[in-house]
């Protein structure tokens, strides 16, 4: 799949797609298909999923579509830049279409063949893959989707999100972007991957691998992290217990800045338990705690959120 | 006229798993309808689930429908009035004679609905109904629930559309080829809409599409798998295998590694060579039809490669702490909330081997049995766990029964996985699952119904299987500390055992258990004497006296334990049945059958139990008790249901 041989009148063409020109030609694909394109979330999060455009936008009734590259945290996956497959940070292409339109799916290999994968040449399958996230109080069903034999795509179609039933839903697709990288350009190793002419994804992400990895494996401090979990919390909570759903002036309230504070939580827990600093019978009872934020939000989003649409039923 | 029926339901990607289940349900709601048919065949790809059906009826059969009216002698005003309300004049209503007289009734032709209608009407519902082990709703919270978005419906009474909606999605006679090789709608016919899909690249027939797959197998000795050729028939619609390679570097890693990620992780068939051990080569089945530029090969390939090289990073990782060094770690292993470390699994498992009659081997591979759980390799394949400590202990030299023992402990799998192969490794699995057996009887987490997290009944299930078959001459009921609960879960376990995988008969099983069943091994030699027994032709009449023998006990709620005074005994039957008695006192059943048998029935014909003398009553009941408890020692023959 690597160089497309194109007989160009009689001339032979050799290209490939840069890693920054598949990102360019799925957002493309998806802003021609109505999606809002949005830039990463600036707080850090686990995966795409986790994001505000996500998270608190799948609540409710209001349709929205949208698609966005993010970077996204998996601490206990970093091999200090030297495993080929695994990162500490890789990037998903996230994209949400609310509600999920009854060809999805066509929708979906279509932007698999903008990219220039020829479906016809490759085997593509559909294999069951229901994600949860017991940490959001979020679960959805759906597949892995594997491209001769490699999972480029998790497919979900959400069921609930902060423990609340979705009223419609949404599909999720989000897309592996280092997998797809190395599939088309044919690399044994992300870091062969070329980000640009001239510069490898090794060039641009190396250190990030490196020096992330020795800061969760070796260097992350328990203590401080725990108080920082406990403040973030302590805040969260201090802010949800303020929330006043009667309260005439509630579209002001500062629900967004609440949720990032379940962010970080979220990521510090993470970086704790790559530390080996939780057990697993610890672990339950985080886990639980961070959900219970997620959760308060997600309820106060979808209350303030009814406000502002019956106001502007009204008007 | 008869006509053929086809339904067709659309959907997104099913689970494999879950499609035979879902055409046994369809099967059995559209029974239900009781629409009336000659055949039905049920067909399905991953995208459709198919039912058609041979012979259905034009219209449902006319009926009549007798309404009774007034009697004959009411009044001309009644008559009319009921007359009226059917609509028919009074000279138009028949008469009839019933037990109460003369009455008038009209009989109301009802005319068959059209099949048609019937099935626009109860189609969408039935659908609906089809039972899935998860469920989604797709179009809203409040839509239709099914296992994935249906997304068209082909619904055909012989030429006709039988019209319906459902979740926004008319039926019509448009189906769907393969997503990739064949058009996004066909029009179809009952008569062409197999030739069509197979056109469109969608094989309908599971068995062809397997037959696909072993045809162009053939040639390559692959590994057999049945479940993993089940799976990949359920996710594909044009099934082709391709062979690829590997680095025959990677045969270094241990054979169980590389198997387990062909077959789990990527559902690739390995392959043999000639001397039967594992060959640098793989067979994927693809979706398509070909792979004439090795796109797919290649990019499996290369899949494999990153797979293999992780196992191997883990692999070399793993080795650079002994087992043994791990056992600490344990400690932060949680076994479950209420019951510890696996730290202190180990330690109770220790003992518990010592208890069992282990030797310093068996204590050192519980010892090390758990420890493989802090290795990278089964954090990454979990379904390796012991295999992956035995490999280790291996190379770290443990002795053979060690690392055997740790490599095999958590068998018996299932019923049909084989015990561990050695001793030793059967005292470490007994140890493993009694402790966790014990441990959560004791907390009360005891299953219920369908509800298993611990898979307490497997662990149950695995006791009993090591103890029967690996000849331990030991009592079980000894090792469970008197817990009730536990002693009855085994018991249903035992139960099991026997009957559904030895074959026991169940009456036998009762009148084995009923006089213990502590030492299965004992428990397992009655049962085969018994089942010997059971063809003799004494076997069953002596079971009935037997029987018979225990109830007028029982009736005489007889407590005794007294000697059997013999100058009370009759001379004759009563008196011969117990010099018989005498004689073959002490004789296995098996020899004393045959003589204890015509004695008994002359017994029962000639003596009257129930004699008028209490004396002479309480002798007799004796007799009868003495001989029931010197014959029942293998089993309670009064269990055994007879003809007689």
């Amino acid at each position: 799949m690597s160089g497309f041989a194109y007989l160009r009148g009689g001339c032979l063409t050799y290209w490939m797609l840069s890693f920054q020109e598949i990102v360019f030609k799925l957002k493309r694909y998806w802003a021609d298909r109505g999606c809002i394109i949005q830039e990463p979330y600036d707080v850090e999060v686990g995966a795409g999923t986790m994001c505000p455009e996500t998270f608190l936008r799948v609540l409710g009734p209001q349709p929205y579509r949208v698609a966005y590259v993010q970077p996204s945290r998996r601490q206990a996956d970093g091999r200090y830049g030297d495993n080929p497959n695994r990162l500490f940070k890789h990037s998903q292409l996230q994209v949400i279409l609310k509600p999920s339109p009854d060809d999805v799916i066509e929708q979906y290999l279509g932007s698999l063949e903008a990219i220039g994968i020829d479906l016809r040449k490759h085997d593509l399958k559909f294999e069951e893959d229901n994600w949860e996230s017991p940490t959001l109080g979020a679960w959805g069903i759906g597949w892995q989707v594997m491209l001769d034999g490699l999972e480029i795509t998790q497919f979900t179609y959400f069921q609930q999100c902060g423990g609340i039933d979705l009223d419609l839903v949404p599909a999720e697709l989000t897309y592996g972007l280092e997998r797809i990288g190395a599939f088309l350009q044919v690399r044994d190793s992300v870091y062969d991957i070329e980000w640009t002419k001239g510069f490898s994804y090794r060039d641009v992400r190396y250190l990030d691998e490196l020096q992330y990895s020795v800061y969760n494996f070796e260097m992350a401090d328990i203590a401080t992290l725990w108080k920082l979990f406990e403040l973030h919390e302590a805040e969260a909570t201090r802010l949800l217990q303020a929330y006043d759903p009667k309260s005439p002036e509630k579209k002001r309230f500062p629900i967004l800045p609440a949720y990032d504070q379940v962010l970080k939580c979220s990521n510090i827990f993470n970086t704790l338990d790559s530390r080996g600093a939780i057990s697993v019978t610890e672990r339950v009872g985080v886990i639980q705690r961070v959900r219970k934020i997620a959760v308060g939000v997600a309820q106060a989003w979808l209350d303030q959120q009814q406000e502002v649409l019956t106001a502007e039923v009204a008007r | 006229m008869s006509l053929p029926f086809l339904l067709e339901i659309g959907t997104e990607e099913i689970p494999d798993w879950m499609i035979l289940g879902a055409l046994e349900s369809l099967h059995l709601l559209f029974e239900k309808a009781e629409i009336p048919h000659e055949t039905v065949q049920l067909d399905a790809t991953p995208r459709r689930l198919v039912l058609r059906a041979e012979g259905l009826p034009e219209r449902q059969a006319d009926s009549e429908e007798r309404i009774l009216g007034p009697a004959k002698s009411a009044p001309a005003q009644a008559v009319a009035g009921f007359a009226r309300k059917q609509g028919v004049k009074p000279e138009d209503l028949a008469t009839e004679t019933t037990p109460k007289g003369e009455y008038y009734v009209f009989v109301k032709k009802v005319t068959g609905r059209a099949t048609k209608d019937i099935l626009a009407g109860s189609l969408a519902g039935m659908i609906l109904q089809i039972y899935f082990p998860k469920a989604m709703y797709w179009t809203s919270k409040n839509g239709p629930r099914f296992i994935r978005p249906i997304r068209w419906i082909v619904a055909l009474l012989g030429q006709e559309i039988v019209p319906f909606e459902l979740a926004g999605v008319r039926s019509g006679a448009l189906s769907a080829g393969h997503r990739r090789l064949g058009s996004p709608e066909i029009t179809v016919t009952i008569e062409d809409y197999e030739r069509r899909l197979r056109d469109h690249f969608v094989i309908l027939s599971a068995e062809e599409r397997r037959q696909k797959i072993s045809k162009e197998l053939a040639g390559v000795p692959v590994k057999m798998d049945r479940a993993l050729l089940d799976t990949l028939v359920y996710i594909t619609e044009y099934p082709t295998p391709i062979s690829g390679n590997f680095d025959p570097q990677f045969l270094e890693l241990p054979e169980e590694v590389l198997v387990t990620v062909m077959r789990h992780h990527q559902k690739y068939f390995s392959v043999e060579d000639a001397q039967g051990k594992l060959a640098p080569k793989f067979v994927a089945v693809m979706n398509i039809d070909a792979d004439p530029e090795g796109f797919v090969r290649r990019g499996n390939e290369r899949v494999l490669r990153a797979r293999f090289n992780d196992a191997r990073f883990f692999w070399e990782t793993d080795q650079k702490k002994t087992l043994a060094d791990r056992k600490q770690d344990l400690a932060h292993v949680t076994f479950q909330a209420k019951l510890g470390s696996y730290l202190e699994k180990t330690e109770r498992m220790m003992a518990l081997a010592t208890e069992l009659g282990g030797d310093a081997r068996a204590v050192r591979g519980a010892e090390l049995s758990k420890c493989d759980l802090t290795t990278e390799l089964v954090k990454e394949f979990t379904e390796l766990q012991g295999v992956v400590g035995g490999l280790y202990a291996r190379v770290q030299g443990e002795p053979e029964p060690v690392w055997q023992a740790i490599y095999d402990h958590y068998k018996p799998e299932s019923m049909e996985d084989s015990i561990p192969r050695n001793h030793t490794g059967q005292i470490v699995a007994l140890a493993d699952k009694l402790d966790t057996l014990r441990g959560c009887f004791r907390v009360g987490l005891i299953p219920t119904g369908s509800r298993d997290p611990f898979a307490l009944r497997r662990a149950a299930q695995g006791v009993v299987k090591i103890l029967v078959e690996g000849k331990f001459d030991l009592p079980l009921l000894d090792l469970i500390g008197g817990d009730e609960a536990l002693q009855s879960f085994l018991e249903e376990r035992v139960r099991f055992y026997f009957k559904d995988v030895r074959g026991h008969k169940y009456d036998e099983i009762n009148a084995a258990l009923a006089v213990g069943w502590s030492n299965l091994v004992d428990l397992e030699a009655r049962l085969g004497r018994l089942q010997d027994l059971r063809s003799s032709p004494d076997f069953e009449p002596l079971a009935a006296s037997f029987k018979r023998i225990r109830n007028i006990l029982e009736q005489a709620k007889f407590a005794g334990a007294d000697e059997i005074d013999e100058s009370l005994l009759e001379p004759g039957p009563e008196r011969d049945l117990y010099d018989e008695y005498r004689r073959i006192a002490g004789h296995p059943i098996e020899t004393a059958i045959s003589k204890l048998r015509p004695k008994v029935d002359l017994f029962f014909d000639k003596v009257l139990v129930n004699a008028p003398d209490a004396r002479i009553r309480h002798n007799r009941l004796t007799l009868l008790n003495t001989l029931l408890k010197e014959f029942s020692t293998i089993a309670d023959f009064s269990q055994i249901v007879t003809n007689f």
